[in-house]
Protein backbone atom coordinates (compact mmCIF):
# COMPACT_ATOMS: atom_id res chain seq x y z
CA UNK A 1 0.00 0.00 0.00
CA UNK A 2 1.52 3.18 -1.00
CA UNK A 3 -0.20 5.59 1.22
CA UNK A 4 2.04 8.60 -0.04
CA UNK A 5 0.37 8.60 -3.35
CA UNK A 6 -2.84 8.45 -1.83
CA UNK A 7 -2.07 10.97 0.03
CA UNK A 8 -0.80 13.31 -3.15
CA UNK A 9 -3.79 11.96 -5.46
CA UNK A 10 -6.38 13.63 -2.91
CA UNK A 11 -6.05 16.82 -3.61
CA UNK A 12 -6.03 16.27 -7.39
CA UNK A 13 -9.06 14.12 -7.25
CA UNK A 14 -11.32 16.45 -5.08
CA UNK A 15 -10.66 19.41 -7.77
CA UNK A 16 -12.02 16.72 -10.40
CA UNK A 17 -14.93 16.41 -8.07
CA UNK A 18 -16.31 19.34 -8.78
CA UNK A 19 -16.07 19.13 -12.72
CA UNK A 20 -18.17 15.62 -11.71
CA UNK A 21 -20.31 17.44 -9.41
CA UNK A 22 -20.87 20.34 -12.11
CA UNK A 23 -21.87 17.58 -14.50
CA UNK A 24 -24.53 15.59 -12.25
CA UNK A 25 -26.26 18.99 -11.17
CA UNK A 26 -26.73 20.71 -14.90
CA UNK A 27 -27.78 17.41 -16.38
CA UNK A 28 -29.72 16.52 -13.34
CA UNK A 29 -31.43 19.92 -13.95
CA UNK A 30 -32.10 19.72 -17.85
CA UNK A 31 -33.01 16.41 -17.18
CA UNK A 32 -35.64 17.08 -14.99
CA UNK A 33 -37.03 19.15 -17.08
CA UNK A 34 -37.13 16.46 -20.24
CA UNK A 35 -38.55 14.00 -17.97
CA UNK A 36 -41.21 16.14 -16.76
CA UNK A 37 -42.26 17.26 -20.44
CA UNK A 38 -42.01 13.66 -21.34
CA UNK A 39 -44.13 11.98 -18.45
CA UNK A 40 -47.08 15.08 -19.50
CA UNK A 41 -46.75 13.64 -23.48
CA UNK A 42 -46.94 9.73 -22.37
CA UNK A 43 -50.00 10.51 -20.35
CA UNK A 44 -51.66 12.26 -23.48
CA UNK A 45 -54.39 10.01 -25.28
CA UNK A 46 -53.44 11.43 -28.60
CA UNK A 47 -51.83 8.25 -29.69
CA UNK A 48 -49.12 9.84 -32.11
CA UNK A 49 -48.04 11.89 -29.25
CA UNK A 50 -47.85 9.13 -26.70
CA UNK A 51 -45.85 6.90 -29.48
CA UNK A 52 -43.24 9.34 -29.46
CA UNK A 53 -42.76 9.80 -26.06
CA UNK A 54 -42.75 6.08 -25.15
CA UNK A 55 -40.04 5.77 -28.03
CA UNK A 56 -37.87 8.44 -26.90
CA UNK A 57 -37.70 6.48 -23.60
CA UNK A 58 -37.07 3.36 -25.10
CA UNK A 59 -34.29 4.12 -27.32
CA UNK A 60 -32.34 6.30 -24.55
CA UNK A 61 -32.90 3.32 -22.21
CA UNK A 62 -32.37 0.76 -24.17
CA UNK A 63 -28.83 1.47 -25.54
CA UNK A 64 -25.20 2.36 -23.31
CA UNK A 65 -24.96 5.91 -22.25
CA UNK A 66 -21.59 5.43 -23.96
CA UNK A 67 -23.25 4.89 -27.36
CA UNK A 68 -24.96 8.25 -26.41
CA UNK A 69 -22.55 9.94 -25.83
CA UNK A 70 -20.01 9.41 -28.65
CA UNK A 71 -23.55 9.78 -31.31
CA UNK A 72 -23.34 13.41 -29.66
CA UNK A 73 -19.55 14.19 -29.32
CA UNK A 74 -18.19 12.57 -32.46
CA UNK A 75 -21.34 12.08 -34.81
CA UNK A 76 -23.31 15.63 -34.35
CA UNK A 77 -20.11 16.80 -35.41
CA UNK A 78 -20.02 15.50 -38.97
CA UNK A 79 -23.05 17.10 -39.69
CA UNK A 80 -21.91 20.46 -41.91
CA UNK A 81 -25.06 22.00 -41.73
CA UNK A 82 -24.87 21.90 -37.88
CA UNK A 83 -21.34 23.57 -38.05
CA UNK A 84 -22.59 26.58 -39.70
CA UNK A 85 -25.50 27.11 -36.90
CA UNK A 86 -25.32 28.68 -33.52
CA UNK A 87 -25.55 25.11 -32.10
CA UNK A 88 -22.21 24.74 -33.11
CA UNK A 89 -20.54 26.60 -30.19
CA UNK A 90 -22.53 24.25 -27.69
CA UNK A 91 -21.63 21.46 -29.76
CA UNK A 92 -17.73 21.27 -29.83
CA UNK A 93 -17.14 21.26 -26.47
CA UNK A 94 -17.21 18.25 -25.42
CA UNK A 95 -18.24 19.69 -21.55
CA UNK A 96 -21.92 20.57 -22.74
CA UNK A 97 -21.89 17.60 -25.26
CA UNK A 98 -21.65 15.55 -22.02
CA UNK A 99 -24.06 17.16 -20.48
CA UNK A 100 -26.82 16.98 -23.41
CA UNK A 101 -26.16 13.18 -23.76
CA UNK A 102 -26.48 12.63 -19.47
CA UNK A 103 -29.86 15.55 -19.61
CA UNK A 104 -31.37 13.04 -22.47
CA UNK A 105 -30.53 9.56 -20.70
CA UNK A 106 -32.29 10.95 -17.64
CA UNK A 107 -34.99 12.89 -18.89
CA UNK A 108 -35.60 9.63 -20.03
CA UNK A 109 -35.42 7.64 -16.99
CA UNK A 110 -37.47 10.20 -15.20
CA UNK A 111 -40.11 10.42 -17.60
CA UNK A 112 -40.56 6.57 -16.60
CA UNK A 113 -39.98 7.52 -12.80
CA UNK A 114 -42.44 10.18 -13.19
CA UNK A 115 -45.57 8.71 -15.22
CA UNK A 116 -45.05 6.13 -13.01
CA UNK A 117 -46.07 8.05 -9.81
CA UNK A 118 -48.72 10.04 -12.09
CA UNK A 119 -50.62 6.65 -12.84
CA UNK A 120 -50.21 5.75 -8.99
CA UNK A 121 -52.53 8.56 -8.03
CA UNK A 122 -55.70 7.32 -6.86
CA UNK A 123 -58.79 8.05 -9.54
CA UNK A 124 -60.78 8.81 -5.83
CA UNK A 125 -58.19 12.24 -5.29
CA UNK A 126 -58.85 13.60 -8.95
CA UNK A 127 -62.83 12.89 -8.55
CA UNK A 128 -62.70 14.25 -4.82
CA UNK A 129 -61.49 17.75 -6.37
CA UNK A 130 -63.59 17.33 -9.39
CA UNK A 131 -66.53 17.24 -7.37
CA UNK A 132 -65.38 19.96 -4.92
CA UNK A 133 -65.36 22.04 -8.27
CA UNK A 134 -61.81 23.23 -8.27
CA UNK A 135 -60.91 23.45 -12.04
CA UNK A 136 -58.45 20.74 -13.48
CA UNK A 137 -55.07 22.56 -13.93
CA UNK A 138 -55.34 23.26 -9.92
CA UNK A 139 -56.28 19.80 -9.81
CA UNK A 140 -52.80 18.91 -11.69
CA UNK A 141 -50.93 21.81 -9.99
CA UNK A 142 -51.83 21.23 -6.53
CA UNK A 143 -52.79 17.80 -6.30
CA UNK A 144 -51.27 15.70 -8.98
CA UNK A 145 -48.19 16.96 -8.25
CA UNK A 146 -47.27 16.82 -5.18
CA UNK A 147 -48.26 13.61 -4.81
CA UNK A 148 -46.37 12.64 -7.35
CA UNK A 149 -43.36 14.21 -6.53
CA UNK A 150 -44.07 12.17 -3.01
CA UNK A 151 -44.62 9.06 -4.71
CA UNK A 152 -41.25 9.34 -7.48
CA UNK A 153 -38.64 10.44 -4.42
CA UNK A 154 -37.63 6.78 -3.45
CA UNK A 155 -36.88 6.02 -7.68
CA UNK A 156 -35.56 9.52 -8.54
CA UNK A 157 -32.48 9.27 -5.33
CA UNK A 158 -31.62 5.68 -7.15
CA UNK A 159 -31.64 7.79 -10.68
CA UNK A 160 -29.52 10.38 -9.16
CA UNK A 161 -26.91 7.72 -7.95
CA UNK A 162 -27.17 6.01 -11.16
CA UNK A 163 -26.59 9.71 -12.67
CA UNK A 164 -23.39 10.32 -10.59
CA UNK A 165 -21.93 6.81 -11.77
CA UNK A 166 -23.10 8.15 -15.50
CA UNK A 167 -20.45 11.29 -15.43
CA UNK A 168 -17.73 8.95 -15.11
CA UNK A 169 -18.59 8.63 -18.96
CA UNK A 170 -17.41 11.98 -19.46
CA UNK A 171 -13.54 10.94 -19.19
CA UNK A 172 -14.04 9.02 -22.58
CA UNK A 173 -14.67 12.20 -24.05
CA UNK A 174 -11.60 13.45 -23.19
CA UNK A 175 -12.93 15.03 -19.77
CA UNK A 176 -11.04 15.37 -16.76
CA UNK A 177 -13.91 14.62 -13.76
CA UNK A 178 -12.78 12.19 -11.09
CA UNK A 179 -12.69 9.11 -12.79
CA UNK A 180 -10.60 10.58 -15.67
CA UNK A 181 -8.35 12.08 -12.97
CA UNK A 182 -8.16 8.20 -11.59
CA UNK A 183 -7.96 6.93 -14.62
CA UNK A 184 -4.51 9.21 -15.40
CA UNK A 185 -2.94 8.35 -12.09
CA UNK A 186 -3.27 4.62 -12.60
CA UNK A 187 -2.16 4.73 -15.71
CA UNK A 188 1.13 6.98 -14.69
CA UNK A 189 1.87 5.71 -11.51
CA UNK A 190 0.76 2.26 -12.16
CA UNK A 191 -1.17 1.66 -8.73
CA UNK A 192 -4.65 1.01 -9.29
CA UNK A 193 -5.57 -0.62 -5.97
CA UNK A 194 -4.67 2.66 -4.23
CA UNK A 195 -5.96 5.05 -6.46
CA UNK A 196 -9.28 3.62 -6.68
CA UNK A 197 -9.79 3.21 -3.03
CA UNK A 198 -9.48 7.26 -2.87
CA UNK A 199 -11.55 8.07 -5.78
CA UNK A 200 -13.92 5.15 -4.95
CA UNK A 201 -13.94 6.65 -2.07
CA UNK A 202 -14.74 9.72 -2.77
CA UNK A 203 -17.77 8.46 -4.82
CA UNK A 204 -19.00 6.24 -2.05
CA UNK A 205 -19.23 9.47 0.01
CA UNK A 206 -21.32 11.39 -2.15
CA UNK A 207 -23.57 8.32 -2.94
CA UNK A 208 -23.70 7.95 0.76
CA UNK A 209 -25.05 12.25 1.01
CA UNK A 210 -27.81 11.76 -1.88
CA UNK A 211 -29.07 8.65 -0.12
CA UNK A 212 -29.29 9.97 3.08
CA UNK A 213 -30.47 13.46 1.47
CA UNK A 214 -33.42 10.90 -0.01
CA UNK A 215 -34.49 9.59 3.07
CA UNK A 216 -34.77 12.76 5.29
CA UNK A 217 -36.98 13.99 2.22
CA UNK A 218 -38.80 11.18 1.94
CA UNK A 219 -39.99 11.25 5.91
CA UNK A 220 -40.38 15.13 5.48
CA UNK A 221 -42.88 14.80 2.79
CA UNK A 222 -44.86 11.35 3.93
CA UNK A 223 -48.27 11.46 4.88
CA UNK B 1 -25.75 0.79 -46.85
CA UNK B 2 -22.15 -0.20 -48.52
CA UNK B 3 -20.83 0.91 -45.37
CA UNK B 4 -22.45 -2.38 -44.05
CA UNK B 5 -21.82 -5.00 -46.91
CA UNK B 6 -20.17 -8.59 -45.84
CA UNK B 7 -16.69 -9.20 -46.87
CA UNK B 8 -13.64 -6.53 -47.42
CA UNK B 9 -15.64 -4.04 -48.71
CA UNK B 10 -17.71 -3.15 -45.85
CA UNK B 11 -17.98 -3.48 -42.31
CA UNK B 12 -20.92 -5.76 -41.68
CA UNK B 13 -19.01 -9.00 -40.92
CA UNK B 14 -16.84 -6.99 -38.19
CA UNK B 15 -20.18 -5.52 -36.77
CA UNK B 16 -21.66 -9.13 -36.61
CA UNK B 17 -19.18 -10.95 -35.31
CA UNK B 18 -18.62 -7.61 -32.46
CA UNK B 19 -22.20 -8.36 -32.01
CA UNK B 20 -21.43 -11.79 -30.97
CA UNK B 21 -18.78 -10.56 -29.04
CA UNK B 22 -20.96 -8.64 -27.05
CA UNK B 23 -23.96 -11.22 -26.69
CA UNK B 24 -20.45 -13.37 -25.07
CA UNK B 25 -19.36 -11.24 -22.49
CA UNK B 26 -22.45 -10.44 -21.64
CA UNK B 27 -23.45 -13.88 -20.76
CA UNK B 28 -20.14 -14.48 -19.54
CA UNK B 29 -20.39 -11.49 -16.75
CA UNK B 30 -24.36 -12.43 -15.99
CA UNK B 31 -22.92 -15.97 -15.11
CA UNK B 32 -20.23 -14.94 -13.20
CA UNK B 33 -22.32 -12.47 -11.42
CA UNK B 34 -24.48 -15.36 -10.33
CA UNK B 35 -21.66 -17.20 -9.12
CA UNK B 36 -20.86 -14.27 -7.05
CA UNK B 37 -24.28 -13.56 -6.19
CA UNK B 38 -24.53 -17.02 -4.75
CA UNK B 39 -21.62 -16.49 -1.95
CA UNK B 40 -23.37 -12.86 -1.19
CA UNK B 41 -26.43 -13.64 -1.29
CA UNK B 42 -26.40 -16.07 2.07
CA UNK B 43 -23.40 -13.36 3.87
CA UNK B 44 -26.52 -10.67 3.63
CA UNK B 45 -29.09 -12.96 5.20
CA UNK B 46 -26.63 -14.63 7.43
CA UNK B 47 -27.54 -14.31 11.30
CA UNK B 48 -23.44 -13.35 11.40
CA UNK B 49 -22.83 -9.51 11.91
CA UNK B 50 -19.48 -9.79 10.35
CA UNK B 51 -20.77 -12.12 7.50
CA UNK B 52 -23.54 -9.63 7.07
CA UNK B 53 -20.95 -6.90 7.35
CA UNK B 54 -18.87 -8.24 4.11
CA UNK B 55 -21.99 -8.86 2.18
CA UNK B 56 -22.97 -5.34 2.36
CA UNK B 57 -19.91 -3.76 1.91
CA UNK B 58 -19.80 -5.79 -1.39
CA UNK B 59 -22.90 -4.54 -3.05
CA UNK B 60 -22.90 -1.11 -1.11
CA UNK B 61 -18.91 -0.55 -2.76
CA UNK B 62 -20.09 -1.82 -6.25
CA UNK B 63 -23.38 -0.24 -6.10
CA UNK B 64 -21.72 3.11 -5.45
CA UNK B 65 -18.80 3.22 -7.68
CA UNK B 66 -19.05 3.83 -11.17
CA UNK B 67 -18.56 1.06 -13.55
CA UNK B 68 -15.85 2.52 -15.58
CA UNK B 69 -13.45 3.14 -12.49
CA UNK B 70 -14.01 -0.75 -11.67
CA UNK B 71 -12.82 -1.63 -15.26
CA UNK B 72 -9.75 0.66 -14.94
CA UNK B 73 -9.21 -1.40 -11.47
CA UNK B 74 -9.23 -4.51 -13.42
CA UNK B 75 -7.98 -3.39 -15.70
CA UNK B 76 -4.55 -2.18 -14.85
CA UNK B 77 -4.26 -3.95 -11.49
CA UNK B 78 -5.70 -7.56 -13.10
CA UNK B 79 -2.21 -8.42 -14.57
CA UNK B 80 -0.46 -6.57 -11.63
CA UNK B 81 -2.15 -8.89 -9.21
CA UNK B 82 -1.65 -12.35 -11.32
CA UNK B 83 1.98 -11.51 -11.71
CA UNK B 84 2.54 -11.09 -7.77
CA UNK B 85 0.91 -14.41 -7.11
CA UNK B 86 2.68 -16.25 -9.79
CA UNK B 87 6.19 -14.25 -8.45
CA UNK B 88 5.25 -16.68 -5.01
CA UNK B 89 5.37 -19.31 -7.16
CA UNK B 90 8.61 -18.49 -8.81
CA UNK B 91 7.60 -17.44 -11.98
CA UNK B 92 8.56 -13.84 -13.34
CA UNK B 93 7.77 -13.40 -16.60
CA UNK B 94 6.02 -10.86 -18.02
CA UNK B 95 1.95 -12.06 -17.77
CA UNK B 96 -1.00 -10.26 -19.62
CA UNK B 97 -4.18 -11.69 -19.22
CA UNK B 98 -6.42 -11.39 -22.12
CA UNK B 99 -8.84 -8.18 -22.13
CA UNK B 100 -12.21 -10.68 -22.56
CA UNK B 101 -11.05 -12.43 -19.28
CA UNK B 102 -10.72 -9.06 -17.20
CA UNK B 103 -13.51 -7.38 -19.00
CA UNK B 104 -16.08 -10.52 -18.11
CA UNK B 105 -14.74 -10.48 -14.35
CA UNK B 106 -15.05 -6.72 -14.20
CA UNK B 107 -18.63 -6.71 -15.24
CA UNK B 108 -19.66 -9.98 -13.57
CA UNK B 109 -18.71 -8.42 -10.26
CA UNK B 110 -20.86 -5.46 -10.72
CA UNK B 111 -23.64 -7.65 -12.07
CA UNK B 112 -23.35 -9.57 -9.11
CA UNK B 113 -24.01 -7.01 -6.81
CA UNK B 114 -27.15 -6.54 -8.25
CA UNK B 115 -27.84 -10.17 -8.86
CA UNK B 116 -27.29 -10.05 -4.79
CA UNK B 117 -29.72 -7.37 -4.19
CA UNK B 118 -32.12 -8.73 -6.34
CA UNK B 119 -32.16 -12.91 -5.03
CA UNK B 120 -32.30 -11.13 -1.21
CA UNK B 121 -35.28 -9.78 -2.22
CA UNK B 122 -36.86 -12.52 -3.65
CA UNK B 123 -35.93 -14.81 -0.74
CA UNK B 124 -37.12 -12.42 2.07
CA UNK B 125 -40.44 -12.14 -0.02
CA UNK B 126 -41.18 -15.69 0.23
CA UNK B 127 -44.19 -16.25 3.26
CA UNK B 128 -42.48 -17.31 6.11
CA UNK B 129 -44.91 -20.21 6.50
CA UNK B 130 -43.33 -21.98 3.78
CA UNK B 131 -39.93 -22.63 5.40
CA UNK B 132 -41.74 -23.94 8.23
CA UNK B 133 -43.96 -25.80 6.90
CA UNK B 134 -41.11 -27.67 4.98
CA UNK B 135 -39.45 -27.87 8.43
CA UNK B 136 -42.53 -29.47 9.90
CA UNK B 137 -42.61 -32.16 7.23
CA UNK B 138 -38.98 -33.17 7.99
CA UNK B 139 -37.75 -32.05 4.42
CA UNK B 140 -33.79 -31.98 5.01
CA UNK B 141 -32.59 -28.74 4.41
CA UNK B 142 -31.09 -28.72 0.76
CA UNK B 143 -34.13 -30.16 -0.70
CA UNK B 144 -35.96 -27.93 1.38
CA UNK B 145 -34.25 -25.04 -0.69
CA UNK B 146 -33.72 -26.83 -3.64
CA UNK B 147 -37.47 -27.89 -4.63
CA UNK B 148 -39.55 -25.42 -2.06
CA UNK B 149 -37.71 -21.89 -2.09
CA UNK B 150 -35.86 -22.07 -5.12
CA UNK B 151 -38.47 -22.27 -7.49
CA UNK B 152 -40.78 -19.63 -6.07
CA UNK B 153 -37.85 -17.46 -5.57
CA UNK B 154 -37.30 -18.02 -9.46
CA UNK B 155 -40.49 -16.41 -10.33
CA UNK B 156 -40.51 -13.62 -8.19
CA UNK B 157 -36.95 -12.68 -9.04
CA UNK B 158 -36.99 -13.49 -13.24
CA UNK B 159 -38.85 -9.95 -13.29
CA UNK B 160 -35.62 -8.23 -11.69
CA UNK B 161 -33.13 -10.04 -12.95
CA UNK B 162 -33.99 -9.37 -16.56
CA UNK B 163 -33.61 -5.73 -15.40
CA UNK B 164 -29.93 -6.74 -14.51
CA UNK B 165 -29.85 -8.50 -17.47
CA UNK B 166 -29.88 -5.17 -19.37
CA UNK B 167 -27.87 -3.05 -17.23
CA UNK B 168 -24.89 -5.85 -18.08
CA UNK B 169 -25.74 -5.83 -21.30
CA UNK B 170 -25.37 -1.76 -21.54
CA UNK B 171 -21.95 -2.37 -19.24
CA UNK B 172 -20.67 -4.31 -21.73
CA UNK B 173 -20.11 -1.27 -23.90
CA UNK B 174 -17.68 0.36 -21.63
CA UNK B 175 -15.14 -2.74 -22.09
CA UNK B 176 -14.16 -1.08 -25.35
CA UNK B 177 -11.99 0.87 -23.40
CA UNK B 178 -9.38 -1.87 -22.65
CA UNK B 179 -9.79 -2.58 -26.43
CA UNK B 180 -11.93 -5.58 -26.63
CA UNK B 181 -13.14 -5.57 -29.95
CA UNK B 182 -16.71 -5.48 -29.32
CA UNK B 183 -19.79 -3.18 -30.60
CA UNK B 184 -18.78 0.12 -29.17
CA UNK B 185 -14.67 -0.76 -30.14
CA UNK B 186 -15.66 -2.11 -33.76
CA UNK B 187 -18.02 0.85 -34.19
CA UNK B 188 -14.76 3.54 -33.16
CA UNK B 189 -12.53 1.61 -35.35
CA UNK B 190 -14.89 1.72 -38.57
CA UNK B 191 -16.09 5.51 -37.46
CA UNK B 192 -12.42 6.11 -37.36
CA UNK B 193 -11.06 4.68 -40.51
CA UNK B 194 -14.44 5.81 -42.59
CA UNK B 195 -14.46 9.55 -41.03
CA UNK B 196 -18.61 8.36 -40.47
CA UNK B 197 -18.84 8.59 -36.58
CA UNK B 198 -22.44 9.83 -37.18
CA UNK B 199 -23.05 6.36 -39.04
CA UNK B 200 -21.46 3.84 -37.37
CA UNK B 201 -22.22 4.55 -33.79
CA UNK B 202 -26.19 4.92 -34.48
CA UNK B 203 -26.11 1.64 -35.94
CA UNK B 204 -24.02 0.48 -32.80
CA UNK B 205 -27.29 2.03 -30.80
CA UNK B 206 -29.82 -0.19 -33.26
CA UNK B 207 -27.59 -3.11 -32.45
CA UNK B 208 -27.82 -2.62 -28.74
CA UNK B 209 -31.62 -1.56 -29.55
CA UNK B 210 -32.33 -4.92 -31.09
CA UNK B 211 -29.92 -7.43 -28.32
CA UNK B 212 -32.01 -5.46 -25.41
CA UNK B 213 -35.76 -6.09 -27.45
CA UNK B 214 -34.52 -10.16 -28.50
CA UNK B 215 -33.46 -10.66 -24.82
CA UNK B 216 -36.66 -9.18 -23.12
CA UNK B 217 -38.67 -11.14 -25.78
CA UNK B 218 -37.07 -14.03 -24.53
CA UNK B 219 -37.30 -13.22 -20.55
CA UNK B 220 -40.90 -12.94 -20.87
CA UNK B 221 -41.39 -16.18 -21.95
CA UNK B 222 -39.50 -17.29 -19.27
CA UNK B 223 -41.31 -15.37 -16.96
CA UNK B 224 -44.62 -17.03 -18.43
CA UNK B 225 -43.43 -20.13 -17.43
CA UNK B 226 -42.20 -19.45 -14.05
CA UNK B 227 -45.64 -17.53 -13.31
CA UNK B 228 -47.43 -21.42 -14.36
CA UNK B 229 -49.88 -22.11 -11.62
CA UNK B 230 -50.16 -18.88 -10.07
Amino acid sequence: MDFELMINSLPKLLNATVITLKLLSLSLFFGLFIGFLFAVLRMNKNPIINKFAYGYSYVFRGTPLLVQIFIIYYGLGQVEYLRSTVLWVILKEPYWCAIIAFALNTGAYTSEILRSAFQTIKPGMIEAGKSLGISSKIIFYKIQIPIAIRQSLPAYGNEIILMLKGTSLASTVTLMDLTGVAKYIISTTFKPIEVFIVAGGIYLFMTFLVHNTIKYLERKFSY
Amino acid sequence: MELLAFGKTGWGDELFYATLMTLAVSVTAMLIGFFFALIFTPLKLSKNKFLNLIGNFYTTVIRGVPELLVIYLFFFGGSGTIMFVASMFGYFEYIEINAFITGSFAIGIISGAYSTEVFRGAIQSIDKGQFEASKVLGIKKHIQFYKVILPQMLRLAIPNLSNVWQITLKDTSLISVTGLVEIMRQSYIAAGSTRDPLFFYSFAAVLYLLLTYFSMKLINKLELKYSRGY
